[in-house]
This record gives structure tokens, sequence and C-alpha cells, in this order.
């Protein structure tokens, strides 16, 4: 089950939510959809959804179109909208037992999906409750559930982890990377650990555009920077700024070396090094033929969070 | 207007109608109904000996135009408000049958509301011998003016997610068909047929009368149908 997103556009008034966006979703793919408050994550789902039509372009999902197969559609997703909207006068049987009758279920399918989703859910012991009485945590579990009650082939989420505690969020992600196996899942959120965690691919949206596309490790390998090598030593008596900085700044590869705590014999530098190149072994070699004792040998790794802030602010 | 599944209407249908039995609203509005409609009845019967139900029929119409947009202006706009239309609308549902159920879910309860006063008629039927041939027709036509009411609510509904402005907007567009055959004095001659001819208690006396006349009855099925119409366009107006 693909998603096909083509040259979508969506204006409101003069601005544009949304602009020339195009991409696809393969099967069994999670992909994490990342970007700032307003860059058009939420747009862009309800877009999919049905749930408004885009100013041009077009989605089609399962190679059906959003706009002229809307009802075909709407059958294949499940669908968690942003604020995970409920009906807080229902209990949790009622609710799930609407939502399964709206999408069409009927009979004794809809009292065995229930069940089902009631036990991977956990939501055993607040079945017979008013969703109105229940925790963010448990409604968050009831909103999955009801995304995914006619066992849909693609689930669109709009940040299904917002306003959980940490303990609650790792429940959800179990959940969707459990119950994601077999679907094609799009999720939104702002925890760049999330995407790392559950998804297979990342796209980075800002300002309606697409900035980034990749798998999490792909994008943290195209914007490392320069390398950066924290390294440790004890260089025995003496002057060790003195004495070793020079012999760092030989080694292949390195642009600049500073000194950053100095206690003792013991020392600490931060080594750079041409991007791309991996200097650890170097400086290794060097430590060992010097007779410095390597302490702590460190590579800093370009973080999602800054591939993330580099993209999404300018 | 693409065809409408019967199936569909109705989950939407059983999950108002839950909701407005299993809240305080549906034995709120039975109760305060029965009692002021009630009150003028037993008036007539008791005080000034008159057993008819013409009282009733005098008188709901204008209940109607206050308790009918009450019992309507959350039906839309509450899913608004809370964002449970957007679940709604994407789940493989049309616009119109979310509508279409949501208007027979307070006509359902307006004939619920209606039921109670068949007791009265029970008792007149005891007491003496009324013609029963208006009595129906009344009935049927409260049921026209109190479904064209819910329609006209559902469309001021669906124009907000504020649900007192939802009542008050309801209310005047009621008000102005129900006055409409009451201005004739100060309308220009050549339009005043057609004034009347929208005014609702204009189709509502005649049939209350006891004569159902083709000429009422598209009156009243195409108010209701346009009313409904307007609703889902507006619903539909996320789309433009």
């Amino acid at each position: 089950m693909s998603i096909a997103v083509r040259n979508l556009v969506k204006m409101y008034g003069d601005t544009a939510a949304i602009d020339d966006i195009s991409f696809d979703v393969k099967t069994g793919e999670i992909l994490g959809f990342l970007g700032p408050n307003g860059a058009g994550k939420t747009t862009t789902m309800k877009i999919i959804t049905c749930y408004m039509p885009p100013t041009s372009g077009t989605v089609a999902v399962d190679g059906l179109d959003t706009a002229a197969q809307s009802l075909e559609v709407r059958r294949k997703i499940g669908y968690l909208p942003e604020m995970n909207p409920l009906y807080m006068d229902m209990n949790v049987l009622d609710y799930l037992e609407y939502s399964a009758q709206l999408h069409g279920l009927r009979g004794g399918v809809v009292q065995h999906r229930i069940k089902e989703m009631v036990h991977v859910c956990g939501l055993e012991d607040v079945r017979h409750k008013d969703i109105g009485e229940m925790s963010k945590g448990y409604r968050q579990r009831v909103g999955l559930a009801q995304s995914m009650i006619h066992d849909p082939e693609v689930l669109i989420l709009d940040e299904p982890t917002s306003g959980l505690d940490p303990n609650q969020i790792a429940e959800i992600r179990e959940l969707i990377r459990k119950l994601g196996a077999a679907k094609t899942v799009i999720l939104s959120t702002h925890i760049l650990s999330e995407v790392q965690a559950t998804c297979n691919r990342v796209l980075i949206i800002h300002e309606g555009k697409i900035v980034a596309n990749g798998t999490p490790s792909q994008l943290q390998q195209e914007f490392q920077g320069a390398d950066t090598i924290t390294v440790e030593l004890r260089a025995g008596p003496g002057d060790p700024a003195g004495a070793v900085a020079p012999k760092l700044k030989s080694v292949e590869h390195v642009t600049g070396v500073s000194l950053l705590t100095q206690n003792g014999g013991m020392s600490t530098f931060e080594v750079h090094a041409d991007k791309g190149n991996d200097i650890r072994e170097s400086l290794f070699r060097l430590a060992v033929a010097e007779g410095w004792v390597v302490l702590e040998m460190h590579r800093r790794i370009t973080t999602l969070e800054e591939v993330f802030h580099k993209l999404t602010t300018a | 207007m693409a065809a409408l599944s019967l199936s569909n209407v109705g989950p939407i249908y059983r999950r108002e109608i839950r909701s407005y039995f299993n809240s305080a609203v549906a034995y709120v509005v039975i109760v305060v109904f029965l009692a002021i409609v009630g009150w003028y009845f037993s008036n007539n019967l008791f005080l000034i000996n008159i057993a008819s139900m013409r009282i009733v029929f005098e008188l709901v119409p204008l209940v109607f135009l206050f308790f009918v947009p009450a019992v309507t202006m959350r039906l839309l706009a509450e899913e608004k408000k809370s964002g449970t239309l957007e679940l709604l609308t994407t789940k493989p549902v049309r616009d119109a049958e979310i509508v279409l159920g949501k208007f027979l879910a307070a006509w359902t309860l307006l004939a619920a509301t209606l039921a109670p006063t068949l007791i009265w008629l029970v008792t007149l039927m005891i007491l003496g011998n009324p013609d029963l041939g208006p009595v129906v027709a009344g009935y049927i036509g409260l049921m026209l003016t109190g479904g064209v009411y819910i329609a006209i609510g559902i469309f001021a509904s669906s124009l907000t997610e504020n649900q007192i402005v939802a009542f008050l907007i309801g209310l005047v567009i009621v008000l102005a068909f129900f006055l409409a055959d009451k201005v004739l004095l100060y309308v220009p001659g050549f339009l005043a047929p057609v004034v009347e001819y929208m005014g609702i208690d204009y189709h509502f006396s005649s049939i209350a009368r006891g004569v159902i006349d083709s000429r009422d009855i598209v009156y009243f099925g195409s108010i209701l149908g346009f009313a409904l119409l307007m609703a889902t366009a507006s619903l539909e107006r996320r789309k433009w």
C-alpha cells in the first residue's frame, strides 16, 4: 500500500501552507514527518486523509486518488488527528463500536476487532469508563485503537505522543512499532529521538517545502560537518599543551587542535579534521608511538537535532 | 448528489439518540415542553371547559421556535469545536449522511416529545367525541413544522463552533419563517402572496384544518430539503 504525493500545494489566502511537495511512501515503511510548528505537516496529513483538498497537486493512496475516490481512500486509512479529538461522553467500548460501524464493519467482526484493539492497546481496565474521565495516556491509546479498528493498511498519526509522559511515550512508540510492522505509516512529531526510534525514513519540512529526505543515519552523515574528536591524554610531566599539540597537528587531515582542559599531567584536546576522515586510528597510533596514555577518545556525531536545527533556521 | 447509504446514517443516528437520552437533554426538553403546553391545555379544559386539542396546535409551533434551535444547536457546532468533526469526516462517510443522521435523531427526539401529548387526546376521547381528522392532520403538521425547524437549526449549527451563536442564528431564521405571513401589512402588495407563501404558519394552519394539500407538503419538503442541503454544503466549506 503505497502513498504517492505529487506537486502538492495548499494555499491559505495568499500564503502557501505547503508549497509544491512531492514524496512517496512505500508499503511497510514508517515515515517520520519532522518540521517546526506551522511547517505544513498537519496540512499535508489532512490532505492525505481527505479532510480537505489541495489547491493543486495530487495524492494517490494505493493508486486511488484522494479527490476522485475519496470514500475508497478513507476506507484504507486509519487517522489520529492532532490533539486526538474524542467523544468525551462515550465509554471506550461504545466509542470503538461507533468507529467500527462508521468504517462499515458489521456483525461479529465488530466485537472481534474491539476485543483485539482493547487487548493490543491495553484498555482492559478502562473499557467501561467514559473517555472524559480518563487520563491523557489512556485517551491517546483510545485514539490509536480507534484509528486501527478496521485494520487499515495505512496509518496517519499526527503527533501521537504529544503531551504524554516519558513512560507513556515509550509505550505508545512500542505500540506503533508493533502495529506498524505490516502497515504503511506516516507519523509527525517534534521529538527527534522518536523518529530515530521508530521511523525508517525521515522527511523534514520547513515553510511548506521538503528540505531533507532520507534515513536518519543518511541525514546525519549528509549534514556531518568537520570531524571533531575529543581526546583525553596523560602525556607525562612538562607542558603537554606545548609538546603534544604540534604533534597532534602533524597527523594527516587534522586542521586544528585546541586544548580544552589541563589538570596535572592530564589534558583534554579537541582535534578537528577534514569532513569524512576518521582520524581516531591515526591518533591512537601516534599516542602509542609517543608513549601517551589515552584515557578517553570520542568522535562527535552530528545529531538529528543539529540537522533539524540547521535546516529549519535560516 | 451521490446516493446515500442508510448503513452509514444508522450509526450516526444511534450515537445522537444515545447522546440525547444518556444526558439530561432529552428529559429536560420533554418535561419542560409538557409542563408549558400542559398548563395551557388543562387551563382550557378545567377553567374554560373547552375539550379541544386546538390549543395544543396553536401553542406548539410557538414553543418549537425556541425549543428546536436549543435541541439542534450542538449537533454540528460541538463536533466542530471538539475536533471530532475531523475524525468523522475522515471516516468513509459522506457529509450528507452525517447531516441526515443528526437530522433524524433530532426529529426522533421531537416525536418523543410530542408522543406524551397523545394522552390528552385519549382523555378527550373519553370525555367527548373529538373530530379525529384535524387532530391527525395537526400532528402531521407539527412534525413537518418541527422537521423544518430542525433542518434550519442544523444548518445554523454548521455555521459556527459556538453553540449559543448556533442557537441564535437558528432562532432568527425560524422566527423569520414563522412571522412571514404575519407581517403582510408591511409588505408591498405585489410581494404579499410570495411572503405569505413563505410563512410556515400559513401552511401549518392549512394542514391543521384537516386538509393535507400537496401545496403544503411541497412547501415543507422543499424548505426542509433545502436547509439540509445548505447544512451539507456548509460542512463541505472546509474544502473550498
